[in-house]
């Protein structure tokens, strides 16, 4: 593997110069030790309290952690799987990793066997450092798969005593064999350190695409380092931030958030104390710095709204009032509009006794920035939140391009965009519409894959696949996958994503599926939101078993269907849009699930299996039958398969609004 | 079977309600750090006998010894300082308290000090107070109940009270845990769950236990010796494998007319 000759080209400005004694994540994590050896770097919600480790510690830890693996003989070059939840181990072990001029390989915690096999086998990754006995386990069973993996290094020895497989060990037995290493090789560690350079490949994030196989970019201590500077400059990011790191390890965004920008700002991160305590940990934290896919803001604003529903009359009435009092000013602000007198007036007061209280009752009330990225968000959710007086932000970026490419700068927030280059980033459109950009964090191309590497670099800049526009002020708006923009077989523009977004704003549709390329009309699969629908019809006394019997409820039908209308009253507004309104539609009978392959782990449509795999149900969209059979096979989460049957019912949708009853 | 010290022995006992013989001359032992089942069809006198052990009902004949040393006689309290917890059949949780408050009972037996400190919170009342607070931290982080430490216990769906039961058992640091009928009700994801965490108890702390369970597939899986009980008398006793070929457990399973 390594960095490819023709792909050194791609290196570019001159602001990426790195002085040999900073240019990699080791070299600063020395650094930080020494310059802020007392300060906390990482904190850990362990046992009940939050346990804290200062750059110094961090720095002997991951020390520790490299001596040991370097006793086990690991080699410059050596690639180290890492998975597990967000520990402060397992960011130890990355720069450990790096420090012996290894490359670390984040591997998404929830990925079943399978998934695990490819990455580890691909990546030729001799070593893997895991959180538990779940991964322990994964790994085991695909160990005789893998021919490279060696050693497989656990943090938590639970449930590990009777394991006695070779090459198996906890990570204190590894400490221990670095603390006798370091003894009988005590400058080993030093010379390692120090023979590592700025194009020396950080890490490799394997990206779960919409089609194919996963695909390994390769990111440099340059890349990471540089954009990760040049993004907290840009937003003028301070030693004293605090970030809670609740996202995979495997997706670059924990990896520049919670790794790089925290190395090369010195700030704090905080790891929750497991997947299910990371609201509760959220408020405690009260970070300063914050990111969220729109998928963790929708879920923050239906558990809010849930319970306000619970609240007695008169407190959801004052909630309600001061909810669209805040979002009627904060549209009117981000439309550069003024607001009236009476609004001023009441702000305040909507601050001491609603926003305030929810602000910290969620956690934010000490955060400075929060972005959403990934994909579009809902201009209600972005106002409700934008309206409590959350700095929310969009943001918008690539693994390739070690995320940043575009910011929102404060002041200069918009509904529709997603903001401008920060520094060092030029962007250009292709002649076909396709974001091209190209940047100091333009990645060292794809893992063994030369020919996706080509299709996605050209002369160093990166073809986002994504169609788009600069506006007239220089923001970037982004309309969907080039790919996947489409036309019916009238000619309409159909751009599938565009109408999902819309269909997902609604609390109660979790996932949607457009289709419609080369046919007459839109139609769409909807996933309804288990719990804000469970919820709506438990106050409705409407009693179901599961999530297939209450997807299939005709009262279910009817609050989708008015929601599916609403969408196509906005499409209607759109001259280009209005000829592509969703006339037909079917609820799932199953939710849209990454272990069955339908949607990737960051939760993005894979369309193509899914036209595959639901080719009856698109046929019966089409043909005007009102039901149909349907048999989908379906993955526990231990990677066996079953099957399933159901019957799904199909609804038309009037074009013009719902007559009132 | 293992030539292991019992435990516990359990020689001739009987227990009666009046005319009835729920326990009849049943005599077994738990060696330690064994998992040991108890199985039989309803009405067989398992929850009596666990109930004689742990004290709530006194043998009208045979005896009971614990580390070697007979205590046929003694009351639930006593029982439990000397190291056997249990849960129960049909939950006994404080349903108001949170779930931590509902483990922190389980440290009450090595709590000592005056009542006057304990109320101030101050000196060793509160030294102490944090060394009970992380230890039952331990077992929450163990049981992974962390998101509902908070919780009311009575907010919990069924397979998780269960686990904050068992928690609470564990929380008085038992020898013997006896556990009755720790899977009922719980779906098939649920008892995995808490299999895992019954053979991590009995690996991680070396705790003997004795459980009462109907799911045969269970019993097989985690035990590793089965004792079968029909109509207050033991019919059987030994590997699981053993247990499952034997006549007289599929006759009792079967429902043959008994003389």
């Amino acid at each position: 593997m390594g960095r490819g000759g023709d792909l050194k080209a791609v290196e570019s400005t001159s602001t990426s110069a790195l002085d040999p004694e900073h240019d990699t994540f080791p070299k600063l994590v020395r650094d930080n030790a020494r310059r802020l050896a007392g300060k906390v770097a990482i904190r850990e919600k362990d046992f009940g309290i939050w346990q804290a480790y200062t750059w110094s510690q961090y720095f002997e830890q991951a020390r520790l952690i490299a001596q040991g693996l370097a006793a086990l003989g690991f080699a410059r070059g050596d690639r180290v799987a890492i998975v597990g939840d967000n520990r402060p181990q397992l960011y130890w072990a990355v720069m450990a990793a790096q420090a012996l001029g290894g490359v670390p390989v984040p591997i998404y915690q929830d990925s079943i066997e399978r998934e695990m096999e490819y990455i580890v086998e691909h990546s030729e990754a001799r070593f893997a450092v895991v959180e538990d006995q779940e991964q322990v386990d994964k790994l085991l069973g695909v160990r005789a798969r893998c021919r490279h993996l060696q050693h497989v290094v656990y943090g938590d020895p639970r449930g590990m005593r009777g394991y006695t497989e070779p090459g198996l060990s906890s990570l204190a037995e590894l400490s221990e064999l670095g603390k006798k290493f370091d003894v009988s090789h005590p400058g080993h560690f030093d010379a390692e350190l120090a023979r590592g350079a700025a194009d020396d490949i950080a890490i490799i994030c394997y990206t779960s695409g919409t089609t194919g196989a996963p695909k390994g970019a390769m990111l440099s201590h340059r890349n990471l380092i540089t954009t990760a500077r040049n993004a907290a400059r840009f937003e003028g990011l301070r030693e004293d931030e605090e970030v809670l790191s609740y996202l995979p390890m495997a997706w670059v965004g924990d990896h520049v958030f919670s790794y790089a920008q925290a190395i090369v700002m010195g700030f704090t991160i905080n790891c929750p104390e497991s997947a299910a305590t990371v609201l509760a940990d959220l408020k405690e934290i009260a970070p300063t710095y914050f990111f969220g896919p729109p998928r963790i803001w929708e879920s923050i604003l239906t558990s809010v709204m849930l319970r306000i529903e619970d609240a007695a009359r008169p407190k959801r009435a004052l909630v309600h009032f001061f909810m669209r009092l805040a979002q009627a000013i904060e549209r009117r602000r981000l439309g550069r509009q003024a607001i009236s007198l009476w609004q001023r007036l009441l702000y305040p007061l909507g601050s001491l006794l609603v926003y305030g209280p929810l602000k910290d009752n969620l956690g934010f009330s000490g955060v400075r920035r929060a972005y959403t990225a990934g994909e579009a968000i809902g201009p209600e959710i972005f106002l409700f939140f934008r309206g409590l007086g959350i700095n929310v932000k969009q943001l918008y970026g690539m693994t390739e391009a070690s995320v940043f490419v575009t910011i929102q700068r404060d002041g200069d927030v918009r509904l529709d965009t997603v903001g401008t280059p920060i520094t060092d980033v030029e962007i250009r459109i292709s002649d076909a519409g396709e974001v091209l950009f190209r940047s100091p964090g333009v990645f060292q191309g794809y893992a063994k894959n030369p020919e996706a590497t080509q299709q996605t670099l050209e002369g160093g800049w990166i073809r986002s696949g994504d169609a788009g526009f600069l506006d007239r002020d220089g923001h970037l708006v982004i309309i969907d996958r080039a790919k996947d923009v489409s036309r019916l077989a009238d000619g309409t523009m159909f751009a599938p994503k565009f109408i999902e977004n819309k269909l997902k704003f609604s609390p109660y549709v979790r996932e949607a599926v457009c289709l419609g390329q080369a046919r007459p009309c839109v139609t769409a699969f909807i996933n309804i939101d288990l719990a804000a629908v469970g919820s709506w019809a438990e106050r409705r006394n409407i009693a179901y078993t599961s999530y297939g019997d209450l997807a299939q409820k005709p009262e279910v039908y009817e609050l989708i269907r008015a929601e599916v209308e609403r969408v196509n009253a906005s499409l209607a507004e759109d001259a280009v849009l209005r000829g592509a309104q969703v006339k037909r539609f079917l609820i799932l009978h199953k939710e849209l699930d990454p272990d069955d392959e339908e949607i990737t782990r960051t939760r993005k449509v894979r369309r193509g299996y899914i036209a595959q795999k639901y080719a009856t149900l698109i046929d019966a969209l089409y043909s005007g039958q009102d039901r149909v059979q349907v048999e989908a096979k379906v993955t526990y989460e231990d990677g066996r398969t079953g099957t399933m049957r159901a019957d799904v019912v199909i609804r038309d949708v009037g074009a013009p609004a719902p007559v009132s009853r | 079977m293992t030539g292991r010290e019992p435990l516990l022995e359990v020689a001739g006992v009987s227990v009666r309600f009046g005319a009835l013989i729920a326990v009849n001359r049943v005599s077994l032992s738990i060696p330690r750090r064994e998992i040991v089942a108890i199985i039989g069809p309803n009405g067989a006198g398992k929850t009596t006998l666990l109930n004689a052990v742990s004290g709530f009902y006194h043998p009208f004949e045979g005896r009971i010894a614990f580390e070697g040393r007979d205590r046929t006689h003694l009351s639930p309290p006593d029982v439990a300082a000397l190291g056997i917890a249990r849960t129960f059949q049909n939950l006994a949780l404080f349903k108001g308290m949170t779930v931590l408050d509902n483990i922190m009972t389980g440290r009450l037996l090595k709590m000592g000090g005056s009542f006057l400190l304990e109320a101030l919170y101050w000196g060793p009342a509160r030294r102490q107070e944090l060394e009970h607070r992380a230890f039952v931290e331990r077992i929450i982080d163990f049981l992974e109940i962390q998101a509902i430490r908070k919780t009311p216990a009575g907010r919990l769906p069924y397979g998780l009270q269960k686990r904050v039961e068992l928690a609470r058992a564990l929380a008085a640091e038992p020898k013997l845990l006896l556990l009755d009928e720790p899977m009922a009700g719980m779906n098939v994801e649920e008892k995995e769950d808490m299999c895992r965490f019954i053979l991590d108890v009995n690996h991680e702390f070396g705790t003997t236990i004795a459980l009462i369970e109907h799911d045969m597939g269970v019993v097989m899986d985690i035990s590793d010796r089965v004792v079968v009980l029909d109509y207050g008398r033991k019919i059987a006793d030994g590997p699981p494998a053993e247990v499952r070929s034997d006549q007289a457990v599929l006759d009792a399973y079967l429902g043959v007319a008994h003389e």
